[in-house]
């Protein structure tokens, strides 16, 4: 919002430029935005219902038309632009994956392509890949969107929106219909296929979570359409700039910020295993008070406390095990295993799997400490 | 005609069985072909003036309220009784029957046509704008493909009720199918009257059976896969398709 007069820097993918939308002369809906968004990265507008974010998304392919302000695209102006084809130039993924029914998958992955003229077979070639690009068996493309499932339509959807190779995509809360695991997965799916692609995107969603996770940047809209906060996810989480943002963040924001500092220093402490195969075998003690049940591989499978170990004979019989923390991890997942755990010593593992030691919750909370002891100092001697 | 008993069942086997009413330019067949050329070009002239309206106020939801109305209007009329009215205003011979039935037609073509634009679902219609497709790209190839059961339906509908009908053909001019009930009643000739009527109720269901395959067909098995999202429009459509499909037949 400040940088908008200094020419600095790259050229901004898309630029909202005093955008104002009203409805019949009612309160606006967008209030003045005036927004740079980063080429090649995720932008992510969140806020509740009402906030205009949405609008603000529909604005920049002329779905919705602005009743004053610009909305600069790669510097031009898209008011100027025929909407069909400035429509085509960008991908659009939305909430119910809105195919078209009568068309097979494939046929719906190739629309834009053929609606630029590309031959039907070549069309149909580079939809069946970006099938397997979002994680789809290429025998799906035969099937029609109603034969899919409710997430496997929102893959389709994403590829789609990249079936004529867009700069831009625009994602209107594409994964909020879908259920939390599945969720999680296509999350996890669009950050893997962005670090290949690099697109510039656009995503709304109402979950702040979700907007954390993802973006790059966040835009934090308030009712009414007003533009709170703009900034890195990590500082909206650390320095919310009004109540409404705070509020909005919710109460969980200090354990959601942990996702955005390493755990590289935790320090890993040593565990006494046993493996399943000994469970059986009443003559192996253990000397912990909980000791990790492991396989041959050395994958973790729950716990055996020593009180009880006299009637654990087989993994069944062990102690659920809490979350994982993969060594390199983020202090959010190392606290978690911790938390998590029914020994309170969270179980970390290299990157295959392979127990390696445990993580003490307050170990954890020092390394905290110690990070915002850290960054205090460093803002202190920015403001000097 | 003599027939060999007063039964009326009878005497319709009779006059169906006899060869003679099944040859040359008075009989059963020429009378099939002349009722169903008067029921195509029927039914050209009333998808010519239904079918673009019907797109059009489906697709722009412009004029809606004067066309929901006008179909009233049309509905409301006795094909016989503008039989007779144009007759009168212009000319006899054919022409006058047609454009009869053609009021006739129109109103179950359009409101099918209308009611498949709209009944398809909006959320894809947005996906479609939102893609890049042109307006008449969406309604070609999104609307149109979507609502075709519907279309087809009220074509359907709007064939049934003109097979039926146009027997009025025959008050203006001893021309197709009418011909054998105009006759029947006149010379009191009930086995004709009423094998008449059995030919026309046997072409109509004929009819009707090919125009089922036909929509079978032409909808895409996308649409066959799932149950069609139940809009109020779209359930209205169909039950006006049946509701006038059957007031054809009786």
């Amino acid at each position: 919002m400040t940088s908008l007069e200094q020419s600095s820097g790259p050229l901004p993918m898309i630029r909202f430029n005093g955008i104002t939308k009203t409805y019949d002369g009612g309160r606006p809906a967008v209030d003045d935005l005036s927004m740079d968004i980063d080429r090649g990265r995720i932008t992510v507008f969140v806020g509740p219902s009402g906030c205009g974010k949405t609008t603000s998304l529909r604005m920049i392919n002329r779905m919705v038309e602005p009743t004053s302000g610009t909305i600069l695209l790669d510097g031009q102006d898209v008011a100027l632009q025929k909407a069909a084809e400035l429509r085509r130039s960008m991908g659009y993924v939305m909430q119910s994956s809105g195919l078209m029914p009568h068309r097979s998958v494939i046929d719906n992955i190739a629309t834009v392509p053929r609606l630029n003229g590309v031959p039907r077979a070549e069309a149909r070639a580079r939809a069946t890949e970006l099938l397997d690009v979002v994680g789809l068996a290429s025998e799906l493309g035969r099937r029609y969107p109603g034969q899919l499932s409710g997430g496997q339509q929102q893959r389709v959807g994403v590829a789609r929106a990249l079936a004529a190779d867009p700069p831009v995509l625009l994602m209107d809360e594409p994964f909020s219909a879908v259920d939390p695991v599945v969720r999680a997965e296509l999350q996890e799916e669009l950050l893997r296929l962005q670090r290949d692609l690099a697109k510039t995107i656009v995503f709304v969603t109402h979950d702040i979570d979700e907007a954390t996770i993802l973006g790059d940047k966040v835009a934090v809209f308030a009712v009414g359409g007003r533009l709170a906060q703009f900034a890195a996810p990590e500082e909206i989480l650390r320095a919310p700039v009004d109540d409404f943002v705070a509020g909005f963040v919710g109460r969980d924001r200090g354990f959601r910020h942990l996702s955005f500092q390493q755990g590289d220093h935790v320090t890993v402490h040593p565990i006494e295993t046993i493996e399943v195969d000994q469970l059986a075998d009443p003559t192996v003690s253990v000397r912990s008070a909980w000791t990790l049940l492991v396989d041959a591989d050395g994958r973790p499978h729950g716990w055996v406390p020593q009180a009880t170990r006299g009637s654990i004979a087989t993994q069944a019989d062990a102690v659920p095990g809490g979350s994982l923390y993969t060594r390199g991890d983020t202090l959010r997942r190392a606290l978690d295993a911790a938390l998590s755990s029914p020994s309170g010593l969270g179980v970390a593992v290299d990157d295959d799997g392979r127990a390696i030691g445990v993580v003490r919750a307050a170990e954890v909370f020092e390394l905290i400490e110690r990070a915002r002891l850290d960054r205090g100092r460093a803002d202190h001697n920015t403001a000097v | 005609m003599d027939y060999s008993s007063s039964n009326l069942f009878v005497q319709m086997g009779e006059w169906l069985s006899d060869p003679v009413n099944w040859s040359g330019s008075r009989g059963i067949p020429m009378r099939v072909l002349e009722h169903l050329g008067y029921v195509g070009l029927t039914m050209l002239i009333a998808c010519a003036i239904a079918i673009p309206l019907g797109l059009f106020v489906g697709h722009t939801g412009r004029g809606r309220v004067l066309i929901v109305s006008g179909i009233g209007i049309l509905r409301a009329l006795p094909t016989l009784g503008m039989v007779f009215l144009f007759a009168l205003l212009f000319y006899r011979g054919v022409l006058p029957s047609v454009w009869a039935l053609v009021l006739l037609a129109v109103p179950p073509v359009l409101s099918g046509v209308y009611a498949g634009i709209s009944s398809v679902n909006r959320t894809v219609v947005d996906a479609a704008r939102s893609m890049g497709l042109t307006e008449r790209q969406i309604l070609f190839r999104v609307e149109v493909p979507n609502g075709l059961q519907v279309m087809i339906g009220g074509v359907r509908a709007g064939i049934l009720q003109v097979v039926a009908t146009a027997t009025v053909v025959a008050y203006a001019k001893a021309d197709g199918l009418g011909v054998f009930l105009v006759e029947g009643t006149q010379i009191n000739d009930n086995g004709r009257l009423f094998g008449g009527a059995v030919i026309i109720a046997v072409l109509a269901i004929a009819v009707d059976g090919l125009m089922a395959l036909i929509q079978k067909f032409a909808i895409s098995p996308g649409l066959r896969a799932q149950q069609p999202p139940a809009g109020p429009l779209k359930e209205s459509g169909r039950q006006e398709a049946v509701a006038s499909a059957q007031g054809g037949t009786t």
